[in-house]
């Protein structure tokens, strides 16, 4: 057995309120392999993010790895020093983000940018840097380089920005690439064309991807594996043509049918969506030991708010695993 | 006509002034709208679908009279709406209400939940606080929130909470026409699915008519009986739902459609062919059909004059719906 790029084990976090510690995430265990893309499903507040915050080690200050271990090739992450994790970071591991507006510097030019990530990490002189950054620029497909590379990010549109981002995060060719919400702020057509690039760029340098979203329609064309995660807790993994043809947790079909899709069947359709009835409870209540959908939950029973489901491998089929009471067979 | 047209627009165009002058000396100005025509029947739904900067709100705030427009005839219920004077306005406004994007900044933060939906009939001034108490009380009701919370503020609601007040309130003064625009986008999926179906609800209850926009098909295809696609502040395709989703025939439509990720695994991912063109710029006067720039299709007649919305020929394979009509040079010669 050879052992994957990532494991993640029992990653327990916790922060630290003025009312007390409250669990963030609980127990969240997941592997990943070279070049492999992953998904990261879940309503808002459902740690998706937090959990690529600490892959990376940037967990805000209150934010405390409480149990179990991330390793990347082999190394434990969770205890390593801040300058390991520096190196590590933009390097080995990188990160996009949902705000293309917000994530890049106004007053540098975007090539000054780029060249940064490559002077830091990779040693390259001033020169030597500019020039490969104009190579990237080419690679996530902006049109005349060379000149624009003295643009300043306001000048560029918001697809045009992300796709900078995109660059400087596969500046060093890394081997992780987390992307959160890369496309929510972008238009379907050019959300599609990040989403090419992704997989194309992902492809050619065997970078492992870790998207975080909450389109099933993304999952479904940007990875192989899918996450899915309520409450802090990992509710559901597995291959995404499992989980989508047969969800097993309740929580997972709800996510996939309440989203009108599009058919173009005529005269087909739903009066009413199927709705997952609540909201996410509050994050005092993440601990807890009980099913933290069970409220939520149609096929909730008495014994759901006794006690925590524990995760299961699904019969016959490769690392499918789902944490329910009940879950659909 | 014997239907009952809630709404009716004819030829509206809304243009915002800039700064400094074009070189022939003419003020500069954008012309976000541009001719665009249509109408709703009452108890219908019209979805306008489009990019962000299409034109799809300008066109929705200028016939409710929230940014003036330059020219085209407005009619709701039959009145006259474009023409009202200040006063007869403020009077008529009841008949439109807006449901907003973002249930976090739509709403005063400093008052309670019920004065909030009271507003609207405050300002329409024709009822008694008595009844206003007792049309608050089946709006919460209708909307799905509890009397109680009539006392809170906005900030102790959830984001969908919220956006049931904000429905609330557009429903208080029983509005001929309710713009919904972006109502669940900035909502949590789970949360959308049941805005949507509380949208539907209140529909067959109140026979309300909505103006639906939205950058999302799926929402759309679900919610709206007809659907205008935007682009550039006119309409590129305009069809009822069916024979919309059916045979798109728009290329700009059916590149949208291709952009839209399935669900279906294994599908391959859409191919949206589209040409990285430069987009018109909409303050110079528009010669040509303006997706030409980005088209696959476009030839040199495309440069040729505006197409406008037309029913395509009658030799098509799939037969166009009644409405169905679309704005293309090549409608005739299209590649499928």
């Amino acid at each position: 057995m050879t052992e994957p790029l990532l494991d993640v084990r029992n990653l327990s976090v916790q922060f630290t309120t003025r009312n007390g510690r409250v669990t963030v995430l609980d127990d969240i265990s997941f592997s990943l392999e070279r070049g492999e893309r992953i998904s990261f499903v879940g309503e808002s507040g459902c740690g998706k993010s937090m959990t690529a915050l600490a892959l990376m080690g940037l967990l805000p200050a209150m934010g405390k790895v409480t149990g179990g271990e991330v390793r990347f090739k082999g190394e434990e992450l969770t205890t390593a020093s801040e300058s390991r994790m520096r190196l590590l970071r933009g390097n080995e591991i990188s990160m996009i983000f949902q705000e293309p507006m917000t994530s890049l510097n106004p007053v540098f030019t975007i090539g000054r940018q780029i060249a940064e990530v490559l002077q830091l990490h990779r040693g390259l002189d001033g020169k030597a840097a500019m020039a490969r950054a104009v190579d990237l620029l080419e690679a996530v497909r902006i049109p005349n380089a060379a000149s624009r590379i003295k643009d300043y990010p306001h000048q560029l549109s918001g697809g045009q920005r992300q796709r900078v981002m995109i660059a400087i995060a596969l500046a060093c060719e890394p081997e992780i690439l987390i992307a959160d919400e890369p496309t929510t702020a972008l238009d379907v057509t050019v959300q599609a064309e990040i989403f090419a690039l992704l997989r194309d760029l992902g492809a050619k340098l065997e970078t492992a991807i870790i998207l975080i979203t909450h389109d099933m329609g993304a999952v479904a064309q940007m990875s192989e594996r899918m996450l899915v995660m309520y409450a802090g807790r990992r509710v559901e993994e597995g291959r995404v043509a499992d989980v989508i043809s047969r969800p097993a947790h309740p929580y997972t079909k709800g996510l996939i049918s309440c989203v009108p899709h599009i058919t173009n069947s005529v005269g087909m359709r739903a009066e009413n969506l199927p709705e997952i009835e609540g909201i996410v409870p509050p994050i005092t209540s993440f601990g807890r030991d009980e099913c933290l959908f069970a409220p939520r939950c149609n096929r909730a029973e008495e014994g759901c708010f006794a006690a925590k489901p524990k995760n299961a491998s699904m019969a016959n089929q490769d690392r499918h695993y789902v944490a329910c009471w009940h879950p659909n067979e | 006509m014997t239907a009952d047209i809630a709404l009716s627009v004819e030829n509206l165009s809304v243009s915002f002034p800039m700064r400094g002058r074009d070189p022939a000396g003419k003020k500069r100005a954008l012309l976000a709208v541009d001719n665009v025509s249509f109408s709703i029947q009452r108890g219908r739904t019209l979805g306008i679908v489009g990019e962000s900067g299409s034109g799809k709100t300008t066109a929705a705030m200028a016939l409710a009279r929230l940014v003036p427009k330059l020219g085209g005839q407005i009619s709701i219920d039959g009145i006259d709406f474009g023409a009202l004077d200040a006063a007869e306005l403020r009077r008529a406004r009841q008949r439109v209400q807006i449901i907003f994007q973002d249930p976090y900044s739509a709403l005063n933060p400093r008052l309670r939940a019920g004065e909030i939906v009271r507003e609207p009939l405050i300002y329409a001034g024709t009822t008694s606080r008595a009844e206003q108490d007792e049309i608050i009380d089946e709006l919460f009701e209708a909307v799905g929130l509890r009397p109680e919370q009539k006392t809170l503020f906005p900030h102790q609601f959830s984001g969908g909470q919220r956006q049931r007040i904000g429905i609330a309130r557009a429903l208080s003064t029983r509005p001929s026409l309710i713009i919904c625009d972006e109502p669940v986008s900035a909502l949590d999926v789970a949360v959308q699915s049941q805005i949507l179906n509380l949208l539907k609800s209140l529909q067959k209850k109140f026979s309300l008519t909505y103006l639906f926009i939205s950058h999302d098909l799926g929402v759309i295809q679900h919610m709206c009986d007809d659907i205008a696609v935007m682009y550039m502040g006119q309409f590129m395709e305009y069809a009822d739902r069916d024979s919309f989703f059916a045979a798109p025939r728009h290329p700009y439509s059916r590149a949208l459609l291709a952009a839209v990720p399935t669900i279906k695994v294994g599908a391959a991912p859409g191919n949206i062919h589209l040409v990285e063109g430069a987009i018109p710029d909409l303050t110079q006067e528009q010669t040509g059909c303006r997706f030409a720039s980005r088209c696959p299709h476009s030839e040199a007649k495309c440069g040729d004059g505006v197409p406008q919305l037309m029913a395509a020929g009658l030799h098509k394979s799939v037969p166009l719906g009644g409405l169905h009509r679309f704005a293309c040079h090549r409608m005739d010669d299209l590649p499928s």
